[in-house]
C-alpha cells in the first residue's frame, strides 16, 4: 500500500508543474494586472507601470514563471493584492469554514443517500423508489444557490429557525483554537458556541448536499440493483444463507464500490457548490476566496487557490484508490 | 446575550427532534430577535469587503479607510455631514509666507491609544516618516501621500517629481509649522486626509510600521499595520478575526468627542443580498451603498436610508484621438446636446441625484452656476453634426461591467440610455463591453482605443483640483487632446495660495471646460448608506467620512 501511495504522490508531480504553468499562462494573458488591481480606482497607467517594473512585471514571461516556480516551492505563495495578507494564512483562515461545510454536506450526502438509495432498491417499484426517484430528480436539477436562497428564504426569514448567514453569532464571544468553530467550542467547553456554529451549519449543509446526495442515492440504487442480479446473490440465496445476511455481506458490500468513487468525484465537485454556497449564506470560506479572487483580478490568490484545488483533488483521488482497496481486496492485488 | 442565544438554539433543537415545526419557531426567533437589542453599547455595520491593513499612509480603498476613520484623527477634518474643512488634532490652522509655511495650533491633553502624548514633536514624526520613507515598495503603496507631496526625500520611482514638503518644526509642545517648498491649492482641504492620519511614534517605532516588502506579485505590511494600529481617534483596536470576517474597536474613553458606543464591529458580507438580510434580522445594524432600486423596500421595513449629499461626478469621456470629428467642438456640442440627462437621472439614478454642469459637485468651492449649458435638443444636435460634415458618424463607446461604482451603479443602464439617445440623432453605436479591472481601465485610459466611455470620479477632499485637475491638467490618452492654455490655466489655479483668489481662478478654468467641452458632465450622483430603525446620530457624509462616536442605539 505505501507503495502505491509513493507512486501516486511521484506522479501528480509532473501533472502539478503542468498546472502551474497553465494558470500561470491563463492569469498573465488576461487583460488587466496585478498592478492596476493593486492600486485601485485611483490609479494612472504611468502609476501602472511603475508598479509594473517594482514587481517586475514588465521581464519575460517565463522569467516570471521560474521565479514565481522557486518562490512556490519555497511556500511562498505571495500577498493577496485585496487583502495584504500571506496568502497562505488567508487560506489557512478560511479553510476550516469550507472544511466544515464540505465535512457537514458531505456526512448528509452519504449519511441519507446510501440508506436512501438501498431501500428505494429494496423497494423497487414501490411507492417510495418513485419518490426518491422524483426527489432525486428535482436535486440534481437545482442550481446550489437557487436553493440556498430559497432556504434562506423559507427557513431563516420567514420562520426564523435558522440564522441567515455567518458562520457564528457576531456576540457569541467564542474562543479560538482551531479556527473550527463546532470544534472550538467542544475543546474549549463553549457548548453554547459549538451549538451556534452547528446551527449555522445546516441551511448552506442542506443547500451544498444536495446535489451529491440526489447522485448518491441514484448511483447506490442501480448499484444495489445491479448486485442483487448477480449470480453469486442467487448462489447464496440458494445455500440457505439468510436475507439480512445476504444484503450485508454480499450485496452492500459489493455494491458500495461504485458509490465510493461516486463519493469522491462528489467531494472533488462540493469545491465548486461550495463557492456559491459560501456567498449566499456569507461563509468566508475558500469558495467565497475564490469568488472574490476572481472577481477583483487577486493574482496571487487566484494561483495558490487552483493549485491547492489541484493537490485536494490528487488527494481525493488517491484516498478513493485506497479505499477501493479496502473495499474490496482484489484490487489490492492487481 | 450568549444566554439567550443558546437558548434559543436549544428551543429549535427540540422543535426539530419532535418535529413539531413553524409556528412556534418563528415566534421563538422573534424573541431572539428582540434579544438582541440587550447589547445596546454593540454597532455592528456591515461591510462589502475586508480591509487592506490598517495603517492609513498605505491605504487607499474606502472599506479600510471607513475603519481607520474611526481609530485614528487628521489635524483638520471635515464637518459632519458637509465637506467644509474644520479642526480636529489642530484647533487652529494658518497659512503664510504665501501657502508655504502651515502653522498648527494643536488641542491640547491628547494622548495617543498607547498612552503616549499627542503634540507637535509626533507631528513632526509622522511627516518626517511619510517623507522619509524608504524602498520603492513603500513609496509606490503611499499612493495619497504621493498625490499631494508629489514625492520622498529619495525618490525611488519613475514617477516622483520635486517634493512639496521641505521640513516640520515643534516650535512647541502645541505648536507645530509645516515648511512645503511650493504652495499647493489642496490645502487645507489635504489635511483631512485619512492617509494622513496622526500614529503614534513609539508605536509605529515599536512595530516596525515602514517594514513594507514585497512578496511575491504584492506586499506585506508590518505588524503595526496589521496588529497594532494607534492612533488617537475615538475607537480603539481589539482584533481582527479573519476567519469570521469581523474586525473589532473599542471605546477611547479619553478621546475629546467621546463615542456613545462600547463597541463597533465591521463585519464583512461581501454579498449585497447577504447585507440586506442581515440588518434585516438585525444581525447587522447598518451597511454601505444599498442599491437604489432598493431603497424604497428598505424603507418600508423601517430601515433608514440616509442620503449622502453629491461628492462625485459620472462623465461620459470623448476621445479626440480617436476619431477626427470628435475634434470639432461642433461634434462634442452636439453629443452633450443629444442626451437626455434630466430624464436619465430621473429614471436610472437615486434619488437627489442632479444633472451635472460642469465636472465638479456643487459642494466644492470652484463650483459655478456661470458656465455655457447644454440643455437636451435632439433637433439641435442634429443642426450641429450637419454643420460639422459629421452625419453617420459611427463612434466606438466603451463601458465597463463587473462594477458598480458610487457615481455608476449600473454601467450598462447608464450606457443603454446614453447610447440610446445618441443613436436618435443619428450616430451609429458600436457597444463595447469590458470588464473594469480585466481591460476596460488600460483600454480606455493608457491605450485610448475608444471614441467615448463612461467614467467618474469620487472627491478625495475639498479641492477643485482634485476633480478638474486629474481629468483635463495634462495630455492624457483617455480624452486625447492637447490644450495647452487649459493646463496652464488649471495650474496658475492650483497654484493661487488665498483660498477666495482660487476658488475664483477654479471658477473660470470650469467655464472654459465647459465652452471646450474635452467629455459631457452627466451627473452628480447620490450614493446612500442604509441602517437599522434603532440607529440614531449617524450623519451621512458627502465624503463617504462618517464618524462612528455620535452613533447610539436607542
Amino acid at each position: 500500500m505505501l507503495r502505491f501511495i509513493v507512486r501516486r504522490l511521484l506522479q501528480a508531480i509532473p501533472t502539478l508543474l503542468i498546472l502551474s504553468i497553465l494558470v500561470f499562462a491563463w492569469l498573465r494573458a488576461l487583460p488587466g494586472g496585478p498592478a492596476g488591481a493593486l492600486l485601485g480606482d485611483k490609479a494612472t497607467p504611468e502609476k501602472i507601470a511603475e508598479l509594473n517594473q517594482i514587481l517586475g512585471l514588465d521581464q519575460p514571461i517565463f522569467i516570471q514563471y521560474f521565479k514565481f516556480l522557486g518562490r512556490v516551492l519555497t511556500g511562498d505563495f505571495g500577498s493577496s493584492l485585496i487583502s495584504t495578507q500571506p496568502v497562505l494564512s488567508e487560506i489557512a483562515f478560511a479553510l476550516p469554514a469550507t472544511m466544515e461545510l464540505s465535512i457537514a454536506a458531505l456526512l448528509l450526502a452519504v449519511g441519507l443517500g446510501i440508506p436512501l438509495g438501498y431501500v428505494a432498491a429494496r423497494f423497487r417499484g414501490g411507492f417510495l423508489d418513485n419518490a426518491t426517484i422524483m426527489a432525486t430528480l428535482v436535486g440534481v436539477a437545482v442550481p446550489v444557490f437557487f436553493l440556498g436562497y430559497l432556504l434562506q428564504f423559507v427557513f431563516a426569514e420567514k420562520l426564523g429557525m435558522f440564522p441567515v448567514g455567518g458562520r457564528q453569532d457576531t456576540l457569541i464571544g467564542a474562543t479560538d483554537v482551531t479556527g473550527f468553530a463546532v470544534l472550538d467550542g467542544i475543546l474549549t467547553q463553549e457548548w453554547d458556541a459549538s451549538w451556534d456554529a452547528i446551527v449555522h451549519l445546516v441551511l448552506p449543509a442542506a443547500a451544498l448536499a444536495t446535489i451529491p446526495l440526489a447522485v448518491i442515492v441514484r448511483i447506490t440504487r442501480a448499484s444495489v440493483l445491479d448486485v442483487m442480479n448477480e449470480d453469486f446473490i442467487r448462489t447464496a440465496q440458494s445455500k440457505g444463507l439468510a436475507g439480512p445476511t445476504i444484503r450485508r455481506r454480499h450485496v452492500l458490500r459489493n455494491a458500495l464500490l461504485p458509490v465510493a468513487t461516486t463519493i469522491g468525484l462528489q467531494t472533488g465537485l462540493l469545491l465548486g457548490g461550495a463557492v456559491l454556497t459560501e456567498r449566499v449564506f456569507n461563509l468566508n470560506g475558500i469558495g467565497s476566496l475564490l469568488a472574490e479572487g476572481i472577481e477583483r483580478r487577486d493574482y496571487p490568490r487566484l494561483q495558490a487557490l487552483i493549485l491547492l484545488g489541484a493537490v485536494v483533488y490528487v488527494l481525493v483521488n488517491m484516498l478513493v484508490d485506497i479505499s477501493y482497496g479496502i473495499i474490496d481486496p482484489r484490487v489490492r492485488v492487481r | 446575550m450568549l444566554q439567550s442565544r443558546g437558548a434559543r438554539t436549544r428551543r429549535i433543537a427540540l422543535i426539530g427532534l419532535s418535529g413539531a415545526l413553524a409556528l412556534s419557531v418563528t415566534a421563538c426567533a422573534e424573541s431572539q430577535r428582540d434579544a438582541g437589542s440587550d447589547n445596546a453599547g454593540t454597532f455592528i455595520f456591515g461591510a462589502a469587503g475586508n480591509p487592506k491593513m490598517f495603517d492609513p499612509i498605505f491605504n487607499d480603498e474606502g472599506e479600510t479607510f471607513r475603519i481607520t476613520r474611526q481609530m485614528y484623527d487628521t489635524l483638520l477634518q471635515n464637518k459632519p455631514g458637509t465637506a467644509e474643512v474644520v479642526g480636529s488634532l489642530a484647533e487652529k490652522w494658518e497659512p503664510s509666507n504665501e501657502g508655504k509655511t502651515w502653522t498648527f495650533t494643536l488641542r491640547k491633553g491628547v494622548t495617543f491609544h498607547d498612552g503616549t502624548p499627542f503634540n507637535a514633536a509626533a507631528v513632526c514624526f509622522n511627516f518626517d516618516r511619510w517623507f522619509n520613507m524608504k524602498g520603492q515598495a513603500a513609496q509606490s503603496q503611499m499612493i495619497y501621500y504621493g498625490d499631494v507631496f508629489e514625492g520622498f526625500a529619495a525618490n525611488e520611482g519613475d514617477a516622483a517629481g520635486d517634493p512639496v514638503y521641505k521640513s516640520c518644526e515643534a516650535k512647541d509642545d502645541s505648536t507645530a509649522v509645516l515648511n512645503l517648498n511650493k504652495a499647493k491649492g489642496a490645502f487645507p482641504a489635504a489635511f483631512t486626509l485619512p492617509s494622513l492620519s496622526m500614529s503614534s511614534p513609539e508605536a509605529l517605532k515599536k512595530y516596525n510600521a515602514d517594514q513594507v516588502t514585497q512578496t511575491g506579485d504584492s506586499f506585506s505590511y508590518s505588524d503595526y499595520a496589521n496588529l497594532h494600529p494607534t492612533g488617537t481617534g475615538p475607537f480603539k483596536f481589539e482584533g481582527y478575526d479573519q476567519g469570521k470576517g469581523e474586525i473589532t474597536l473599542v471605546r477611547n474613553d479619553s478621546h475629546w468627542e467621546k463615542a456613545k458606543l462600547d463597541k463597533l464591529i465591521f463585519k464583512v458580507i461581501k454579498d449585497e443580498n447577504g447585507r440586506k438580510q442581515a440588518l434585516k434580522t438585525g444581525d447587522i445594524q447598518g451597511f454601505d451603498y444599498p442599491a437604489p432600486a432598493d431603497y424604497q423596500l428598505l424603507r418600508n421595513e423601517g430601515q433608514n436610508v440616509l442620503i449622502r449629499p453629491s461628492f462625485n461626478v459620472l462623465y461620459l469621456g470623448i476621445n479626440q484621438s480617436g476619431n477626427p470629428k470628435l475634434q470639432d467642438v461642433k461634434v462634442r456640442q452636439a453629443l452633450a446636446h443629444g442626451i437626455n440627462r434630466d430624464q436619465f437621472v430621473k429614471s436610472k439614478l437615486a434619488e437627489g441625484s442632479e444633472v451635472a454642469t460642469e465636472f465638479v459637485p456643487k459642494a466644492i468651492a470652484g463650483y459655478t452656476e456661470d458656465v455655457p449649458k447644454y440643455a437636451y435638443d435632439p433637433e439641435k444636435a442634429k443642426q450641429l453634426l450637419k454643420e460639422a460634415g459629421a452625419e453617420g458618424l459611427s463612434l466606438k463607446f466603451y463601458y465597463p461591467t463587473e462594477i458598480t461604482r458610487p457615481y455608476m451603479p449600473n454601467p450598462a443602464d447608464t450606457f443603454t440610455s446614453i447610447s440610446e439617445d445618441l443613436k436618435a440623432i443619428g450616430i451609429n453605436i458600436e457597444p463595447i463591453a469590458k470588464p473594469w479591472n480585466g481591460g476596460y481601465k488600460d483600454d480606455v485610459q493608457k491605450l485610448g482605443k475608444h471614441d467615448l466611455h463612461l467614467l467618474g470620479w469620487t472627491g478625495d477632499y475639498n479641492d477643485t483640483g482634485n476633480f478638474i485637475g486629474t481629468f483635463f491638467g495634462r495630455e492624457k490618452p483617455e480624452f486625447g487632446f492637447k490644450n495647452d492654455a487649459l493646463f496652464q490655466a488649471l495650474s496658475a489655479a492650483d497654484a493661487t495660495p488665498d483660498e477666495g483668489q482660487r476658488a475664483q481662478a477654479y471658477q473660470g478654468v470650469n467655464k472654459q471646460i465647459m465652452e471646450y467641452l474635452p467629455a459631457v458632465p452627466i451627473a452628480y450622483p447620490t450614493p446612500a448608506l442604509v441602517v437599522g430603525p434603532k440607529v440614531q446620530g449617524m450623519v451621512p457624509s458627502p465624503l463617504t467620512d462618517e464618524r462612528f462616536n455620535t452613533v447610539s442605539l436607542g
